[in-house]
């Protein structure tokens, strides 16, 4: 595989997969931002927001104080597990799951809010639990605003920079994702790679946003 | 029995305070609109949370806010309609109807499947979207999903409230029905005289939160 097929495959595992691993908490986190009131929800909604607004490389040197190898995570997983996070395709990982994370939780906290709280409250009265009124009420009749927000996470991780490069550096063959090896390519005078990668970004973000469309409106006939 | 003693719930404009004893097999709940009858019914339900409560469905204590008793709503055993139905718009209606079906619910038995389907006539609907259903055949579906969880109590929202005249006769047959062959506890809340002389055994009339004095008394 040429070197920069390898950068569009890791690319696109890494992002996919950081998606999958927010939608638990991000689902989790949506819903009890949509349907509770506790002590301390604005304090909650303002940190999900964060990464959001404040610069991805503010961002990203607070992942790095926190999983380099003397950071609080950094440090146990090294300690405990000899397993480094800073540098290694971990860290572009957690960086796009911390930089994509607000637009999962935004979406779907949109759509669980959508939800008529009289058919989950109808679904108890008929003997449902609250885990199988969250499964077979609220996700399925909030599925359209969750997969928009997996397919803007998943849009913003292919094209997540600042928080990475702080992270993760820019390794070849390790760390180096679309974005970065865009930013080089362009840095080393190579416009042609920079444009056949250019070219690979936009192809992609425009699959993921069309099958997320597509798959909404399947479900909507 | 039903017996609801002490209920203080505060809604927006005053405070819901109930203190009845119901032991009619059909009771209406009567009242203009904003009187509070579909909040007591969300009480009985499980579904808000009064100031102070007790209620006793036969031997069974549903709520007692002086002991911190408040069983949830899935143990309830009460079949809830509410007004708009909550028909679960993304499942079919046999889903729907099944979503709540107790498997002892056995063949042959009071609230089977088979004998509700029967009563209600809603075998040939299994198959359709809930989306696709009139007015009449919605009410009849969230009826029969109500019985197929074999409930000890029913409470019904003013079911005849958005139907046309001709629907509402149907309708209104389906319920006697219902009354006569399942004997189940109702609690019917309507605004319209002539469909509680129809069905109903005696009367509580509610005005801003309060039971009148005239009512409690046999329809």
């Amino acid at each position: 595989m040429s070197q920069e097929w390898q950068i569009v495959w890791f690319t696109a595992w890494v992002s996919a997969l950081s998606t999958i691993l927010i939608l638990p908490a991000g689902l989790a986190a949506a819903w009890l931002l949509a349907r509770h009131d506790w002590p301390g929800k604005s304090l909650v909604e303002t940190l999900v927001t964060l990464p959001l607004v404040m610069p991805p490389v503010a961002t990203g040197l607070i992942l790095l104080k926190v999983l380099g190898r003397r950071g609080v995570l950094g440090g146990f997983f090294h300690d405990c597990c000899n397993l480094d996070i800073a540098f290694t395709w971990r860290a572009v990982l957690a960086a796009q799951a911390v930089m994509s994370f607000p637009l999962l939780v935004r979406s779907a906290r949109t759509a669980f809010a959508e939800v008529n709280p009289r058919f989950e409250q109808i679904a108890r009265t008929l003997g449902a639990g609250e885990w199988r009124v969250f499964f077979t009420i609220t996700v399925p009749l909030a599925w359209r605003g969750i997969i928009g927000g997996m397919i803007l996470a998943f849009a913003r991780a292919l094209g997540e920079f600042g928080a990475t490069i702080m992270v993760a550096g820019n390794i070849p063959g390790q760390t180096t994702t679309l974005s970065l090896a865009i930013y080089e390519s362009v840095g080393l005078g190579r416009d042609s790679t920079a444009f056949r990668l250019l070219g690979i970004s936009v192809a992609m973000a425009f699959a993921a946003v069309w099958t997320g469309e597509w798959l909404m409106r399947k479900r909507r006939r | 029995m039903i017996t609801l003693r002490n209920i203080s719930l505060p809604l927006s404009d005053f405070v819901l305070e109930v203190d009845v004893e119901l032991s009619s097999q059909v009771t209406a709940i009567f009242g203009p609109s904003g009187a509070g009858k579909t909040s007591l019914l969300d009480l009985i339900a499980g579904l808000r949370h009064p100031r102070s409560a007790f209620i006793q469905l036969e031997e069974r204590v549903l709520t007692d806010t002086a002991r911190g008793v408040a069983l949830p709503p899935r143990l309830r055993e009460i079949g809830y309609v509410p007004q708009d139905l909550a028909l679960f718009p993304h499942l079919p209606v046999g889903k729907n109807l099944l979503y709540g079906c107790k498997p002892a619910a056995a063949r042959g038995s009071l609230f089977s499947y088979e004998h509700v389907a029967a009563v209600l006539e809603i075998g040939p609907l299994v198959r359709r979207s809930v989306t696709d259903l009139s007015g009449g055949e919605k009410q009849r579906v969230a009826l029969a999903r109500a019985l197929l969880a074999s409930p000890k109590l029913l409470l019904l929202d003013e079911p005849l409230a958005s139907l046309d005249a001709t629907l509402k006769a149907k309708i209104m047959g389906c319920l006697a029905r219902v009354r006569d062959e399942f004997r189940v506890p109702m609690l019917y809340v309507s605004h319209d005289r002539r469909e509680i002389q129809a069905l109903c055994d005696e009367v509580v009339e509610l005005e801003r939160g309060r039971v009148q004095p005239r009512s409690h008394q046999q329809a």
